[in-house]
């Protein structure tokens, strides 16, 4: 039996008692006694995994048991047991506002032109930015990956604030359907690329900033040598590969990652990979699978949201630059169009993250294509399997040959009314299952959808209900407008 | 929970945690509340030896701690709790706060920005350590003063 003394907040649990006795031959054995006596201890002393919490002191006599043997420590009828609490607190290391640390932080930002107090007189008059903060936009360089979507507005808005460099890495060209919602480029760029068309247009906004174009796709070769000039990098990317590329190489250069996403109506923004910050991988550790996600190419987006996702991301660099405000580090913005509502979620850094976390395993770029179960341009790549795919070549031959064929398309109305396959029946993908039985087992069936993944799920869901002769068609409607009928439109 | 615990500082208390955010500035400065009951009739400034950057973080070592609770012991009060400065941060508890928090006591935050101290709030650890309940500081002229007024105002919530 020894005595153990308990401090003032956990007296409540022991009747107001300052001393109380337990049994034991060790400090754990002890203080297991006493939580057993005492169970409103417990949860005070430990954590969720047993251990003592880090801020609670067991002391034998004078003794700190961390130098002696710690739990194993013996205790004999007589010793003085105390718990000591450390008092410990402070701010979040998240919320750790204006102390990112950018690359351009470290050497005397140039000075102002005339031209460019005059330009930036708005922001100059405002106390968060000030000639300080103008001095600190112009020395600092901000990578854009991508000049779609989102990179067009934060693109624009970065330039007409005054940042010194704006990198942008590309390598598409300027397709009609682009026009929409990437508003860097206009109706006479279709047909250029991307960064001919961005640059001038970003040029024409503020010659005072520094245009560099990387007409490259970006990859786990070049991802780290192209960071490393930067002090932000905005991801405006469209796939999973590229985005955990991006978060990866972030956090290995130790770059800030403002991040925005876009689908339909709804986008998401966040702050990821700053020191102590939590990286895309805390969020998602492991891409979706393959095909459960839709792109926009194959869901769509609303034109307007990645204005206001893409100027978030704008924003927050800007904040990042100035060290102002309260950055959306450990915050992950989620807006919903359609019903114009912002929500937060928490985000916290993950101790167990394969990049970021105490002991990471990825400490170099991987293939991320692999990794996120892409095969790159499988449509070309791949053999065609005769026996379960068709291509539209050879359907429309045998639609000439008069060939009983049931063709399927399980695409949504909407992308029915812009185009189909003549004699084609509208089932999409997600009513299959409950209009089975208005197809028949004994037909053969092609299927298609736009390009070709919805379009297997469907032939393989009417394969394992006992149809016996289905047909994916290969690159779906789009292959056949290419090669069949180019006189449909396509999107 | 429908009440707020309430908890009555004394102006010239008040005033002196103020002080000693101000004095520490940029860095984070902490100490013990004594008093009795709901009401704390002195601080004992206490030195931060944190070792993460005191900046950001403040600890009180157990042997401060503990001569904290004999003082108080000898002096016929109670150890109530500690206060805590954020600098140029709201006077809101952390999750480091939370994560290290000790049931009962009452926690006082001052926010600190620009080196003026500015919102003063307290805080209580939930039984269960999920969340810090706020409580009222009522910043009475004088330590007798039990006025119910809570005073959410002053603390930047309202």
């Amino acid at each position: 039996m020894a005595k153990i003394l308990i401090p003032t907040p956990l007296r409540p649990y022991t009747d107001k008692q300052d001393a109380v006795d337990a049994s034991g031959a060790t400090v754990g054995e002890l203080l297991a006694d006493l939580t057993r006596r005492h169970a409103g201890l417990k949860p005070h002393l430990y954590n969720d995994q047993g251990k003592l919490r880090s801020f609670v002191n067991v002391y034998v006599n004078d003794e700190d048991i961390r130098y002696l043997q710690k739990e194993q420590t013996p205790v004999t009828a007589g010793d003085t047991v105390s718990i000591i609490p450390s008092v410990a607190g402070g701010v979040d290391a998240v919320a750790d506002v204006g102390r990112v640390r950018l690359q351009s932080n470290q050497k005397t930002p140039p000075e102002l032109t005339n031209d460019e107090i005059k330009r930036y007189s708005r922001h100059l008059i405002m106390p968060e930015v000030g000639v300080e903060g103008q001095r600190k936009l112009k020395a600092s360089k901000v990578l854009c990956i991508g000049a779609g979507g989102l990179g067009s507005p934060a693109a624009m808005y970065l330039t007409a604030a005054g940042v010194g460099t704006l990198g942008i890495v590309d390598f598409d060209v300027v397709d009609f359907s682009n026009l929409q919602r990437q508003i860097l480029h206009g109706t006479p760029d279709v047909g250029r690329s991307k960064l001919a068309s961005a640059k001038d247009r970003l040029q024409a906004l503020n010659p005072n900033v520094e245009i560099v174009t990387h007409e490259v796709a970006i990859s786990s070769e070049n991802a780290l040598k192209l960071f490393e000039p930067y002090d932000v990098i905005v991801d405006g990317t469209d796939n999973f590969p590229t985005r955990y590329l991006v978060n990866d190489a972030c956090v290995l250069t130790g770059k800030p990652n403002a991040y925005g996403s876009i689908f339909r109506f709804e986008g998401q923004a966040s702050v990821f990979a700053t020191k102590d910050g939590p990286c895309y991988r805390c969020l998602y550790p492991e891409p979706p699978p393959p095909g459960l996600v839709p792109s926009c190419a194959e869901g769509g987006v609303l034109g307007v949201l990645p204005g206001i996702i893409g100027v978030i991301q704008a924003t927050e660099t800007i904040k990042l630059i100035l060290g102002a405000g309260e950055p959306l580090i450990g915050r992950f913005l989620i807006f919903d169009a359609l019903r114009m509502k912002f929500r937060e979620l928490k985000l916290r850094k993950d101790p167990d993250c394969p990049v970021c976390g105490t002991h990471p395993t990825v400490t170099a770029l991987i293939d991320y294509e692999q990794f996120c179960g892409v095969r790159p341009a499988a449509a070309e790549a791949t053999p065609l399997n005769t026996a379960t795919e068709i291509t539209s070549v050879e359907l429309k031959q045998r639609l000439d040959r008069g060939d009983r064929l049931k063709i399927v398309d399980v695409r949504e109305p909407n992308e029915y009314q812009i185009n189909r396959i003549p004699g084609s029946e509208l089932i999409p993908l997600g009513d299959v299952p409950k209009r089975v039985n208005e197809l028949n087992p004994d037909d053969e069936i092609v299927v298609h959808c736009k390009s070709g993944v919805r379009s297997a799920k469907a032939a393989d869901f009417l394969r394992s209900v006992g149809f016996k002769r289905v047909l994916n068609l290969k690159g779906g409607i789009l292959d056949w407008v290419d090669k069949v009928d180019p006189s449909q439109p396509k999107y | 929970m429908a009440v707020d615990r309430l908890l009555i500082i004394a102006a010239d208390v008040e005033q002196s945690i103020r002080a000693h955010g101000q004095e520490t500035y940029p860095h984070e400065c902490c100490g013990a509340l004594v008093g009795k009951g709901d009401i704390v009739t002195t601080v004992v400034a206490l030195p931060n030896t944190t070792e993460e950057g005191p900046r950001r973080r403040f600890l009180v070592r157990p042997s401060d701690y503990r001569q904290a609770e004999r003082r108080a012991a000898e002096m016929g009060v109670e150890l109530l709790g500690f206060y805590h400065s954020h600098p140029d941060h709201p006077a809101r508890p952390s999750q480091y706060d939370l994560d290290h928090a000790w049931p009962t006591f009452a926690y006082i935050i001052v926010s600190v920005m620009n080196g003026a101290a500015g919102d003063m709030t307290v805080w209580y650890l939930k039984d269960d350590r999920s969340i810090f309940e706020e409580g009222s500081l009522d910043h009475g002229e004088n330590s007798h003063s039990h006025s119910a007024q809570t005073v959410h105002g002053q603390t930047g919530r309202g």
